[in-house]
C-alpha cells in the first residue's frame, strides 16, 4: 500500500443556494479543487451524497458530475453512507490511490437540501435510521438525538444550558469562516431561549439544513511534493460500524463506532489523542459533540460537557474543535460535510485558516458520523509542507 | 415516502403482537427478529412473543415532525427497555409529555400510528402507556 496525500482542495460556501443546482454545486467545488492541484483531469471521481434521489430526483451522480466536469469517460461513482457519505468518498478515493489502481483521484461530497420543504427534508434525513422500527414511530434525526441527550442528562446530572459552549465555540470560530453559513456569534442567553424541536434538543443544539459541496484531490505521497507546495498526508483512515437503530445498541451513549474507528486511526497513525493539534468533530447536535469527545478518548464518560464548560475545546484550549465553525455554524449539507471537515483540516495544516488559524498545527483529526452513529469514519491528517 | 400495503402486512406480527425470537444457544430474547443472535452470533429463529411490559429508558417530545406525522404534534417517543431485555423505540400514549419520567413502568397497547390521507393506508401498531393499576 502507498501513502496518500491531499494535493488540492475546493469548497462552495455553505448556504441556501436557491439559484444553484446540485450539479453546479458539485462542479464549483470540483473545479476549485482541480485548480488548487494544478490539474485538468484525474483518473477517477468519487461523489459522496446521501439524499439526491429524494430531495432532487437525481441519482447516478457519478455519471452526472463527471460529465459536467468535462471528464466523461473517466471512472466515477456515487458513494453513500448517510451523513458520513463525504468521508466515505474520501476513503474510497484513498483506497484507489493507496492500492495503486489510480494515481490521481477527485473525491467530493455534495448535498442539495433546500429543494424540498422542511418536513420533506426531515423525513428524507430520517432514512438514515431504521425505517421499519424507528422511523415508523414518527422519529426524526432530532428525536434520536433528543433520546440520547435526555438519557445523558439523567445519567450524568447535566442541564441543557450546560451544553451551550459547544454552540458558542462553533459560532465564535465560524464567524471568521467566509464559507460558513452562519458567520455570527451566539450567546448563552440566545442558546437557552431557542425553541424545542424534539426535547431536550432545541433549535440551537442542531446544525442547519443547507446546500454545499467540497472536494479534495488525492495523489500518491511519493510524488505529491512535485504537484503541490504543501501536500497533506492522510496518516490514518478508518471506518467502524454500530447497530443501525439506537435501540439495538447495548450502550446507546457509548458511540461505539466512534471509539473503534478512532482507535483504529490512532493505531495506524501511531499517535495518542493528546498528540493531535485539533479535532474537526461531527457536531450535528450538541450531544453528538459530547459523545464524540468521550468516544475518541478526550473525556471520561459523562465529562465532555465539563470540558466545554472549562474552555478546553476553544482555539487556545486543550483540543480545539470546530475550528472553522463545525457543522453548527459552517453548516451540515449532510453528504458533503465529511469533505468540508477534511478541507478545513487541510487549511489549518497549510496555515491558511485565517483568523482561526492554530499556531503550528501539524496533526489534525476529522470524524464524520453517519446516521445516529451506525457508520463513523475517522481521518488523521499531517502537514508535510 | 408513504408506507405501502405490503410493508404494513409483512410487519403485522411485530406491530400487533411484538413477535420476536429467542436464541436456543444463549437464551437471549430478540426484538425485532433478525435470525442471528446479537449476543452470541449463533442462528436464532425460534419465535417468541414478548410480554409488552417494560420501563422508559429515555424519551423525547417531538415539536417538529417529519412529513406524515405533522398532525400528531406534540407526541412523545421513548426507548422502552422491555422486561425480557431488548429495547424498543415507540410512542407513548395516554400520558401528558410533562408527566413522562425515566424509569416509568409502561405496557404495550395497539393504536393507530399514522393515517395517510383519504386514499392511503391507516397504519396500526404498538405504542406504550403507563401501566394501569388493576383492582
Amino acid at each position: 500500500m502507498r501513502d496518500v496525500a491531499i494535493i488540492g482542495i475546493g469548497q462552495t460556501p455553505v448556504d441556501e443556494h436557491w439559484t444553484t443546482s446540485l450539479r453546479h454545486l458539485a462542479l464549483d467545488a470540483g473545479l476549485k479543487a482541480l485548480k488548487d492541484a494544478n490539474l485538468e483531469r484525474v483518473e477517477a471521481v468519487y461523489v459522496g451524497n446521501m439524499l439526491s434521489g429524494t430531495t432532487t430526483g437525481q441519482e447516478h451522480l457519478g455519471g452526472l458530475v463527471v460529465d459536467f466536469l468535462g471528464m466523461a469517460g473517466t471512472e466515477a461513482m456515487k458513494i453513500e453512507a448517510a451523513c458520513a457519505s463525504g468521508a466515505a468518498a474520501v476513503r474510497v478515493g484513498m483506497m484507489a490511490v493507496a492500492s495503486g489502481m489510480s494515481d490521481l483521484v477527485l473525491a467530493m461530497g455534495v448535498e442539495k437540501m433546500t429543494d424540498t420543504v422542511g418536513q420533506q427534508t426531515t423525513a428524507a434525513l430520517a432514512m438514515a435510521a431504521d425505517a421499519e422500527y424507528e422511523v415508523s414511530q414518527g422519529v426524526t434525526f432530532v428525536t434520536l438525538n433528543g433520546l440520547l441527550m435526555q438519557r445523558y442528562m439523567y445519567e450524568y446530572g447535566w442541564e441543557r444550558k450546560d451544553f451551550a459552549n459547544f454552540v458558542i465555540n462553533a459560532h465564535a470560530n465560524g464567524k471568521h469562516n467566509p464559507n460558513a453559513m452562519f458567520q455570527k456569534e451566539i450567546s448563552q442567553a440566545a442558546y437557552e431561549r431557542s425553541p424545542m424541536i424534539s426535547s431536550p434538543v432545541g433549535l440551537f443544539d442542531a446544525s442547519p439544513i443547507c446546500d454545499g459541496a467540497a472536494a479534495v484531490v488525492l495523489a500518491p505521497m511519493e510524488y505529491a511534493h512535485t504537484l503541490s507546495p504543501a501536500p497533506v498526508r492522510i496518516k490514518a483512515s478508518a471506518v467502524a460500524t454500530s447497530p443501525l437503530a439506537v435501540h439495538s445498541r447495548k450502550d446507546p451513549l457509548a458511540l461505539e463506532a466512534a471509539r473503534i474507528s478512532a482507535q483504529r486511526a490512532y493505531e495506524q497513525a501511531e499517535i495518542e489523542p493528546d498528540d493531535l493539534d485539533f479535532f474537526e468533530l461531527h457536531d450535528a447536535f450538541t450531544i453528538m459533540a459530547a459523545l464524540s469527545l468521550e468516544a475518541t478518548g478526550f473525556a471520561e464518560r459523562g465529562q465532555a460537557v465539563r470540558m466545554a464548560l472549562d474552555g478546553e475545546i476553544t482555539l487556545d484550549g486543550r483540543i480545539p474543535v470546530s475550528t472553522m465553525g463545525g457543522l453548527k455554524s459552517r453548516g451540515h449539507p449532510v453528504g458533503a460535510t465529511g469533505v468540508y471537515q477534511i478541507v478545513e483540516s487541510v487549511l489549518q495544516l497549510r496555515g491558511l485558516a485565517g483568523e482561526t488559524q492554530l499556531p503550528n498545527a501539524r496533526l489534525g483529526m476529522a470524524q464524520n458520523i453517519g446516521g445516529s452513529g451506525a457508520t463513523i469514519i475517522t481521518h488523521i491528517l499531517e502537514a508535510m509542507g | 415516502m408513504g408506507v405501502k400495503v405490503a410493508h404494513n402486512w409483512r410487519l403485522r406480527g411485530q406491530r400487533y403482537r411484538l413477535e420476536g425470537e429467542v436464541c436456543d444457544h444463549c437464551g437471549s430474547t430478540i426484538f425485532p427478529p433478525r435470525d442471528i443472535c446479537p449476543e452470541c452470533h449463533q442462528p436464532a429463529k425460534t419465535e417468541h412473543t414478548l410480554s409488552g411490559r417494560g420501563e422508559v429508558y429515555t424519551y423525547s417530545t417531538v415539536q417538529n415532525a417529519p412529513e406524515g406525522f405533522e398532525q400528531y404534534v406534540p407526541y412523545t417517543v421513548a426507548l422502552v427497555k422491555l422486561e425480557e431485555g431488548p429495547m424498543i423505540t415507540a410512542q407513548l400514549t395516554d400520558v401528558a409529555p410533562d408527566d413522562v419520567e425515566i424509569g416509568m413502568p409502561v405496557e404495550m397497547v395497539t393504536r393507530r400510528l399514522r393515517v395517510q390521507g383519504d386514499e392511503g393506508t391507516i397504519s396500526y401498531g404498538y405504542k406504550f402507556r403507563p401501566v394501569l393499576q388493576r383492582a
